[in-house]
């Protein structure tokens, strides 16, 4: 029973940086109604710039700094180069686009600083929580716990600036009717703008957690097919979506490796998260929080 | 209202529909008929449920209460692909074309239900398929022809003027050579000359092919013109139903139309 | 003045129904034919041209791959550009069809090659059929996460369960030697004639399948469903029919890839990498358009060889060595750059410049 606590929490914890990367995710989406498959490569991206800052000789902090202030520079690239050229074509097209501008991130931030894989220490240690490990015997590592922390801290935050503030109002506008937000006064640039740097922050976070983590290498730019799943659970538009969303992927993953996979010879992670977000779909093709789309005609 | 188009038995019959979505009602307890070879119209104020109406009749939404009989056979759910084979064709309010195709293309599709090769012959052509794209092909010219359309039969639909548009539609609802139309303001956004066009064209279907028509139409000149019988929806209900005439001095119809609150 | 459709009536449907309504056409399309089946293995044969050109580089290692990356961008584009379904596991219905005809030729003892590669392609559209099921209830964008189960699924499934490798390690399969009608086809030549014939003939099939009415059928599903039902077109059979005859193609394909291009494969080869690239394929030659499949298989497999060759002239006229990589990288970024290029000019890619350069064509030399 411990066992199954330990895998359970093990998998719920390992969920929170997946709801991570959907978080992203969810607020492009939700802003400009584009899926930004670029936001693994953006993780990456970002996880890059810090190692090779520090590998440079800077200081932690300004090596981030340093690492947001490229991705404020590729957000501008990204909405004038791609987003504006594309206004009002099918979702489809800019998904697509997407791809395109994935491959090319991946592409400059390996030339500028090398395929090695680096390591990033964020002086939190991956061993098990020694107080919960002296008391229940149950192997919790130190650093999930304060990823999952500072996961719930950024979502918490981001769900306040969507629904309290003008800058979130305005968000959702675009995100519901490009031609309209443009009628009522909403500079679509500048919206663009903001909602690729707040997700260029978060691909910051969760590049730096992923990376301190899995070490800084481009199998992080999979991490978009990872999301996929969680927002097909959560709903594509939905923060609280994605957390949940998160958890579950992350949970049931863990839990069917570990009891599901022997049986099969094991390493079903690869499939399993998608083949659980089918059958969800199968029953809900608007996942847990999205809205029904009714099709007029 | 031509000589010598003889008006018969019912060939629809509206009994009792009832249609909500979550907590709007669209149509409450609405009962009519439909008699083959006449034009029946469907009127009243926005929102009335009119739409709402014609998609349960062809099955695209599926009411909660009632039945609709076609032909003698009642039921209340249809799919849409059944009610097409059942010989029931209609355009759309918003114009249902199939954008990446030329207008032929479009037409033809109206003909999808009566061919019958199979995709390996169609793989092979020669042969089978060929004979019967020809056939069909045949039949879809004749369309175009009768709705004065040849020009335009290579051009992709996307590219026509709103009018044209509509003419297409209508061609690929008459392809299929269906008992009963269903046509969802077809003069809609359409000026003067067209709509003269247009309802030309609506007379020469029922007249020479013989086809029930229901319309829903808000020009009253084009429904006093056209239809042989005229239904009136507010809110959901229905509150007339008679010959265009009565319906023009029905107080409950004149009062809908003018907003008197009820 | 020399593509003029002068003089040039259709008086029958048939004749408006042609292939190539445009005798120009009609004689450019033979002139290729002649081309590519008589006049490339000629060239090949005469040693004159034989010394200068590299010919088994040539079939080997571009116009096979070209030819068998076609064929999958065909099927993908089937599936997609036609039927509007998109579909990201184009890789794991190569890779079905590759150990399928593996196992039939193993299994069955005597089989024809021909009928294998066949098998192997029903296989594959069996296996498309499955996961094209969730198609019925799912729309547009999600279904790409079936399409995705199917591909993570598939290479897992065919790397854990031996059976499919006749256990060997890492589920490594060396293809059987290639022998169609008794006939040895072990040259390059003979490779690419084969490879030639069996595209070719696929490619006729999948365009008369899109004039006729499935592929109509497809189109009306693509660009508006509701309308599609209503019209009369069965959802389910047009939608499975869709997945079932894109896998097969992508199976045989798949087939092609391990019996005449690579010899070895393992299902590690056909990760979800090969989908995008075979996506990349139909968006910048043309969703939608059987030309475009083969314009953009041309593009995708000629630019990696383009950017070596450049950087290996650089690397001689310059007299250095290009840091490791970099050509890799600037391939990625460029990779990148164009398909967003492609879909902000011409979204519907190579293949519509191509028909835009003909419209010009029948023009000049006048204005218009």
């Amino acid at each position: 029973m411990q066992f199954f606590f330990e895998v359970l929490i093990g998998g719920l914890l390992a969920g929170v940086m997946y709801s991570l990367v959907a978080l992203g995710f969810v607020l492009v989406y939700k802003a400009s109604g584009v899926f930004n498959f670029a936001q693994g490569a953006m993780v990456f991206f970002a996880a890059l710039t810090t190692v090779g800052f520090i590998s440079m000789g800077a200081p932690f902090w300004l090596a981030v700094a340093l690492a947001l202030l490229a991705m404020v520079a590729l957000a501008f690239f990204t909405e004038r180069m791609v987003l504006r050229p594309l206004v009002n074509q099918p979702q489809i097209t800019l998904f697509m686009a997407t791809i395109g501008l994935a491959f090319f991130i991946e592409g400059v931030a390996q030339l500028t600083w090398g395929a090695q894989v680096h390591a990033l220490d964020l002086g939190i240690a991956d061993e098990p929580i020694a107080w919960l490990m002296d008391n229940t015997g149950m192997n919790i590592s130190k650093f999930d716990l304060v990823a999952s922390g500072i996961a719930a801290a950024l979502v918490a935050v981001l769900a306040i600036f969507f629904n309290k503030t003008r800058t979130g109002r305005a968000l959702r506008a675009v995100a519901d009717d490009h031609q309209a937000a443009l009628a009522v006064g909403i500079s679509l640039q500048r919206i663009w703008v903001i909602v690729w740097v707040v997700a260029g922050f978060v691909a910051l976070v969760t590049g730096l957690l992923w990376g301190a983590r899995n070490g800084v290498q481009f199998a992080l730019t999979f991490l978009a097919l990872k999301a996929l799943p969680v927002l097909i659970l959560g709903g594509f538009e939905s923060i609280a979506g994605a957390i949940v969303g998160g958890l579950i992927v992350g949970a049931s993953e863990k839990l069917a490796e570990v009891y599901i996979g022997p049986h099969v010879g094991g390493g079903i992670e690869s499939w399993f998260p998608y083949v659980l977000a089918l059958a969800f779909l199968l029953v809900r093709p608007e996942g847990l929080f999205g809205e029904r789309r009714i099709d007029r005609v | 209202m031509t000589a010598g188009r003889k008006i018969d038995r019912p060939i629809l019959e509206i009994d009792e529909i009832s249609l909500a979505f979550g907590g709007v009602v669209a149509l409450q307890g609405v009962s009519f008929e439909v008699r083959e070879h006449e034009i029946r119209a469907i009127i009243g104020p926005n929102g009335a449920g009119k739409s709402s109406m014609l998609n349960v009749i062809n099955g695209v939404y599926h009411p909660q209460q009632g039945t609709v009989a076609f032909k003698g056979r009642k039921r209340r759910d249809v799919d849409p692909h059944e009610a097409a084979q059942q010989g029931i064709a209609r355009t759309f309010q918003n114009i249902a074309l199939f954008r990446g195709m030329t207008v032929l293309d479009n037409i033809m599709t109206g003909r999808n239900l009566k061919m019958k090769s199979n995709f390996l012959q169609q793989a092979v052509y020669w042969g089978a398929a060929r004979r019967e794209e020809l056939e069909h092909r045949a039949k879809v010219e004749a369309v175009i022809d009768f709705l004065e359309i040849q020009h335009i039969r290579k051009t992709p639909v996307g590219r026509l003027p709103y009018g044209l548009q509509k003419r297409v539609e209508l061609a690929r609802a008459l392809a299929a050579e269906p008992e009963l139309l269903l046509l969802d303001e077809p003069m809609a956004g359409m000026n003067l000359e067209e709509k003269q066009d247009m309802s030309r064209f609506i007379l020469d279907v029922n007249d020479q092919l013989g086809t029930t028509i229901v319309l829903i139409e808000h020009d009253m000149s084009v429904v006093m013109d056209l239809s042989d019988r005229v239904v009136v929806l507010d809110y959901g209900r229905k509150i007339a139903d008679g010959t265009p005439d009565e319906v023009r001095n029905n107080k409950d119809v004149i009062d809908a139309y003018l907003g008197v609150a009820h | 003045m020399l593509y003029r459709e002068a003089g040039q009536f259709k008086t029958t449907y048939a004749a408006d129904q042609q292939l190539f309504p445009i005798r120009q056409d009609r004689i450019g399309m033979a002139i290729l034919l002649a081309a590519v089946f008589v006049g490339v293995p000629l060239a090949a044969a005469t040693p004159a041209i034989a010394g200068a050109i590299d010919f088994n580089y040539w079939f080997s290692g571009v116009l096979i791959p070209f030819l068998i990356f076609s064929l999958a961008a065909l099927g993908l584009n089937i599936l997609t550009g036609y039927a509007g379904q998109l579909s990201l596991g184009t890789a794991a219905f190569m890779a079905v069809g590759a150990f399928a005809a593996y196992n039939f030729e193993l299994r069955v003892p005597g089989i024809p090659m021909l009928a294998s590669f066949i098998l192997a392609g029903v296989v594959a559209a069996l296996i498309g059929i499955v996961f094209g099921l969730p198609s019925l209830r799912i729309k547009g964008f999600y279904l790409a996460v079936a399409t995705l189960a199917a591909q993570f699924f598939v290479v897992w499934a065919l790397t854990k369960f031996g059976w499919f490798s006749n256990y060997s390690s890492s589920g490594v399969i060396t293809a059987q030697k290639l022998a169609v009608f008794g006939y040895a086809v072990d040259t390059p030549v003979k490779r690419y004639l084969l490879v030639l014939a069996i595209v070719s003939v696929m490619a006729l099939a999948a365009k008369n399948m899109v004039r006729s009415s499935i592929g109509r059928a497809w189109m009306a599903v693509r660009d508006m469903d509701v309308a599609a039902e209503v019209v009369g077109i069965p959802m389910m059979k047009t939608k499975l029919l869709a997945f079932a005859i894109s896998s097969f193609y992508c199976g045989v394909a798949g087939a092609l890839y391990a019996f005449a291009y690579l010899g070895t494969v393992e299902p590690a080869g056909f990760e979800l990498e090969l989908s995008f690239r075979i996506l990349f394929m139909i968006i910048v030659g043309g969703v939608g358009s059987i030309l475009g499949s083969f314009l953009g298989a041309a593009f995708i497999v000629l630019l990696p060889i383009f950017m070596d060759l450049s950087a290996a002239s650089i690397e001689r006229s310059f007299g250095f060595a290009l840091p490791a990589g970099l050509v890799s990288n600037l391939t990625l970024i460029l990779f990148g750059a164009l398909i967003i290029f492609f879909l902000v000019v011409e979204p519907l890619g190579l293949a519509r410049l191509w028909q835009i350069a003909k419209e010009k064509l029948r023009l000049w030399p006048f204005p218009h």
